[in-house]
């Protein structure tokens, strides 16, 4: 494979024509840099944590019915369809990078966390995830290690919580009003 | 032409701010010795495109620091979205971009046929090229209009929202609504194109070339408008790749990157068309990128219209009953018809598992899709890269040396939408 030189490389998927590299969360910047320098990924198109909290359990949002619902795909089976696999830990944050030049490439860099875990920042390889670290922070309580600024972006300073975690409920934030101590 | 000249590099060393690169940050000790004035600017201010807050440190008319505040306009789309099926999703991303709503449900669109592996038929590609181009020219043609308004040239405006009035009615014919259009599904249109479309569109195209001719008339004609926009806002090109810049920004910075033409989508690769670039990197080039892409955009309408002609009579949707809806008329007459439209609207499809990142070039640039699948009928994740919220982590670099009267030009020609950026 052609990414068999990237530092702390866990293991590549193919999946829909797109690339994923699992990167050993440890060794991120290295990896980036590394990317970056020799493969020529200079544009860093996104960063997209996940939460899979729930993922592959019963009665999460996404199911309806029994756990795995019915393959619609094969109408008349009633087979019951795999259920996904399970995924090692809750966070995945991923790298949506690009090679901006003649020949373009796309590749996503994933790296796999638990609760709590903390990442290296990758803002000295890309500036442009000031921000993108900064929500992912705000929206999944991801600590981005060495990060310059490091703080809440698209809510409030004072929110409790961080929204986009799959515990976080829907509807139930209470309602703040600014006389309240 | 290659995606980046060497000559590309028109300014030494990178203005990019640091340790921060968002925030422009004033010496503690300058802080103390001069008269550096605090000033806070919007959210609720007219010239900030929406609700972007700038709290800007001044020492006299320069701008000595700069750190800009979103998510006023926040709406957790994202969360949103996790909860409902795919099918009823698709309303939500043309929401998050209230310029460029037809281009963001496309990409969303995209996600969801990557990963069920739909085909879709010509036609479709077609008219989603077509409606993808006027909601670009539509786009566009406010961000001219309130740009220039902000700079004092009140005219523009009225000019603009003439032609974006045409646009819309084109869009009220073919979808029945002026904005958030929900014309795409999964598998390709939700109507067939209505009869007399193609006339309209190529009227459009006429008064559209003639109008671009008179913005840039009235525009480069102006004394005032050519001062206050040349030389301003510079970015260079490796500090627009390093901030992730897209779009017209970065190809006003002499990057010749359009992923229509890099990393060709739909049908782009069987259009004639050219990607304009400019060197500067100021707010005037940006301007400019603006204006040519309006007339490219009129070319591919063009081109589109005459090749959806010759498509008549061919299906507007992919014939997959598992995922689109059955045609209205059989839900009277065929129980398989009915039971098929319930479940899709009642359980929704399933998608199946996995993730994909899809991107196509909006009207701000590159406007991506990061979508993962359980198997299950509602999204696990849907996350939107949004080029407005990429766009505004440049303003640091861009204000860098700038007056506090600049600031409005520079804030306007990196074209943020909002609700785009907030999400």
């Amino acid at each position: 494979m052609a990414y068999e030189g990237v530092p702390g490389l866990v293991e590549t998927v193919e999946a829909h024509g797109e690339v994923t590299l699992v990167i050993d969360a440890a060794r991120v910047v290295e990896a980036c840099t590394h990317l970056r320098d020799e493969e020529g990924f200079n544009f860093l198109s996104d960063i997209s944590p996940t939460d899979y909290l729930g993922w592959a359990a019963k009665g999460v949002a996404g199911y309806i019915g029994t756990r795995d619902g019915r393959d619609l795909h094969a109408p008349g089976s009633q087979g019951m369809r795999r259920v996904p696999d399970a995924k090692p830990k809750r966070f995945a944050v991923n790298y949506h990078l690009l090679r901006l030049a003649d020949d373009p490439v796309r590749l996503r860099v994933t790296c796999l966390l638990d609760d709590g875990e903390e990442i290296d920042s990758v803002v000295p390889v890309w500036p442009t995830a000031d921000w993108f670290e900064r929500e992912g922070w705000d929206m999944f309580g991801i600590v981005f290690r060495g990060h310059p600024n490091l703080q809440r972006i698209l809510m409030e300073d004072d929110w409790e919580g961080h929204p986009l975690r799959k515990d976080y409920p829907i509807g139930g934030e209470p309602v703040r009003f600014s006389g309240e101590e | 032409m290659a995606v980046i000249e060497s000559k590309a590099k028109i300014y030494e060393g990178s203005r990019i701010p640091q340790p921060i690169p968002t925030v422009l940050q004033v010496d503690k000790e300058k802080h103390k010795l001069e008269d550096i004035l605090t000033v806070n600017f919007g959210p609720n201010h007219p010239s900030t495109h929406g609700v972007l807050r700038l709290v800007v440190d001044l020492d006299g008319e320069r701008i000595a620091g700069i750190a800009a505040v979103i998510g006023y306009l926040h709406t957790g789309f994202e969360k949103t979205m996790e909860q409902k099926t795919w099918w009823k999703c698709i309303t939500y991303p043309e929401r998050i971009d209230y310029l460029s709503f037809q281009t963001n449900e496309l990409v969303f669109v995209l996600a969801i046929e990557k990963l069920l592996g739909l085909e879709t038929p010509r036609k479709a590609t077609w008219m989603r090229m077509c409606l993808s181009e006027l909601n670009r020219i539509h786009s566009h043609l406010v961000w001219l209009g309130t740009s220039a308004l902000e700079l004092g040239a009140i005219s523009m405006f009225w000019y603009t929202f003439d032609e974006r009035d045409t646009i819309l009615d084109l869009s009220e014919m073919v979808c029945g609504t002026r904005m958030h259009t929900r014309y795409f599904q999964a598998g390709g249109l939700a109507e067939d194109i209505p009869r007399g479309f193609y006339d309209e569109a190529r009227k459009f195209c006429k008064q559209m070339s003639r109008a671009v001719d008179e913005y840039e008339g009235i525009l480069d004609a102006n004394a005032i408008w050519l001062k206050r926009t040349k030389g301003i806002g510079l970015l260079s090109a490796d500090d627009a790749i390093a901030l992730g810049q897209s779009g017209p920004c970065l190809r006003a910075s002499g990057v010749n990157w359009d992923l229509r033409k890099n990393m060709p989508y739909l049908a782009y690769d069987e259009v004639d068309f050219d990607v304009p670039v400019y060197h500067h990197g100021d707010v005037y080039d940006r301007y400019k990128v603006h204006m040519d892409e309006m007339r490219q955009s009129v070319r591919i309408i063009a081109q589109c219209v005459d090749r959806l002609e010759e498509m008549e009579g061919e299906p507007w949707i992919a014939d997959d009953r598992k995922v689109v809806l059955p045609p209205r008329h059989e839900l009277h007459t065929s129980m398989e018809s009915l039971i098929h439209h319930f479940k899709i609207v009642t359980e929704g499809y399933t998608v199946p598992e996995g993730e994909v990142y899809v991107v196509v070039e909006s009207a701000r640039g590159e406007m991506g899709c990061y979508v993962v699948s359980d198997g299950g009928p509602k999204p696990w994740r849907v996350k939107f890269r949004a080029p407005s919220f990429v766009a505004l982590q440049a303003t640091a670099t861009c204000m860098t040396d700038a007056a506090i009267a600049d600031m409005i030009a520079i804030v306007g020609s990196l074209d943020g939408v909002m609700g785009e950026v907030d999400r």
